[in-house]
């Protein structure tokens, strides 16, 4: 259950960036890729958002689908899991997408 | 320091270690990486006028964690101390390839050992009876070890210039992976007894490897463990990743452990003077 953490870390971040202002929505991108099951840190968020600036925020994660080129013949192609390998019968891959974990966007309150 | 679960401070941190040290520390922490828990709740509520709206942020979940494990490499570096970051699943014998290290390195270079488990100083006494300066943290309901946790077990510990730092994470072939500790190499380690499986099974830790040892060969004539199969597995999630095949047990192939320790050890002497090291 690393999620628990990395929504720790959302919050945290957050609340930084947000200086004091309520933070409303949150939008994360997530890849496929990247370990993190996003039904946990949907699951955790509320929980770790409350009596923060974030209490009641709205969560919104963006899943990348994993991409990667081969680095034997540059093809490009979907990699729906990390096993997957290219046409070529190359395993050697430089990932593209889907190993995304970052916060991209809050959208805050206006203060008056 | 998050109230929910204790990440990120000190409150999941269960430290033990021996207090006869011959520098008496005193307790007064004065943390070697400083220790910080940076919160940024000085918002004043002078309640001026802002604008409301969406704020671009681009930021990495895991910055909080990658700045304190950069933080940690640095620490390193700069006492050309090498740190591994050694993981596997419980059972596969990472404790015990840790004290037949400490055996056979015989104090050259001096060892230093954060064991990391969700509870008990078990390991840490083991490895302290091997020899080895240990401390002992324990992570509560947490699976992993983070980057502030090995910071507050290198303010008790202290390595001195030169040392091998090993940090024996918490058994779990899943969460260590996400999780940077400030280590120039992650070893992963596990066991002809867990299944040539094991590496496709969970591709994150074994991709994230930067040398995976099988562990326990003398177990081969009693078991149906194909170790080909197993390699190739290994190769199927990370091509580039070194694999050695060892005993900790028998002391057979620790012969190429040592080597690969004494190469990263010279390694770790230039680590600071390369050019954009970090």
């Amino acid at each position: 259950m690393h999620e628990l953490a990395l929504t720790c870390s959302i919050v945290e971040t957050a609340e930084e960036a947000a200086s004091g202002s309520r933070v409303l929505r949150v939008t994360l991108v997530v890849g496929r890729l990247s370990g993190v099951m996003t039904e946990a840190i949907r699951f955790c968020f509320d929980e770790v958002a409350r009596g923060t600036l974030l209490d009641g925020a709205a969560l919104d994660i963006v899943e990348p689908e994993g991409r990667a080129r081969c680095e034997e013949c540059g093809a490009e192609f979907a990699t729906p899991d990390l096993l997957t390998f290219c046409a070529c019968g190359s395993y050697r891959l430089t990932r593209l997408a889907g190993e995304e974990m970052t916060i991209r966007s809050i959208e805050i309150e206006e203060a008056s | 320091m998050c109230a929910t679960c204790g990440c990120g401070g000190e409150a999941a941190i269960v430290l033990d270690h021996p207090h006869d040290h011959d520098r008496d520390h005193g307790h007064d922490h004065h943390h070697p990486p400083p220790h910080e828990h940076p919160h940024a709740h000085d918002h004043g509520h002078d309640h001026e006028h802002r604008p409301g709206g969406v704020v671009e942020l681009e930021a990495r979940i895991l910055a909080k964690n990658d700045a304190l494990a950069q933080k940690n490499r640095g620490w390193f570096a700069g006492r050309e101390i090498l740190a591994l970051n050694l993981v596997g699943a419980p059972g596969a014998g990472k404790t015990a390839l840790i004290e037949r290290t400490i055996a056979e390195l015989g104090g050259e270079p001096p060892l230093y050992i954060i064991e990391g488990d969700q509870a008990t100083a078990l390991d840490s006494e083991r490895v302290r009876k091997a020899g080895a300066a240990s401390v002992q943290v324990n992570t509560g309901t947490g699976c992993h070890l983070d980057a502030a946790m090995v910071a507050h077990g290198l303010a008790h510990l202290r390595p001195g210039p030169g040392a091998l730092v090993l940090i024996e994470n918490v058994g779990n072939l899943v969460c260590p992976a996400l999780f940077d500790l400030g280590e120039a190499a992650k070893v992963v380690l596990f066991s002809i007894t867990e299944g040539e499986e094991k590496p496709v099974k969970y591709p994150h830790m074994f991709g994230a490897a930067d040398l995976v040892i099988l562990n326990k060969t003398d177990l081969a004539p009693y078991l149906d463990f194909a170790i080909d199969k197993a390699v190739a597995n290994v190769r199927a999630v990370n091509p580039a990743a070194q694999i050695l095949k060892l005993s900790a047990r028998t002391g057979e192939g620790m012969a190429a452990w040592r080597d690969w320790l004494r190469q990263r050890l010279r390694e770790a002497r230039e680590a600071v003077f390369e050019p954009g090291a970090t």
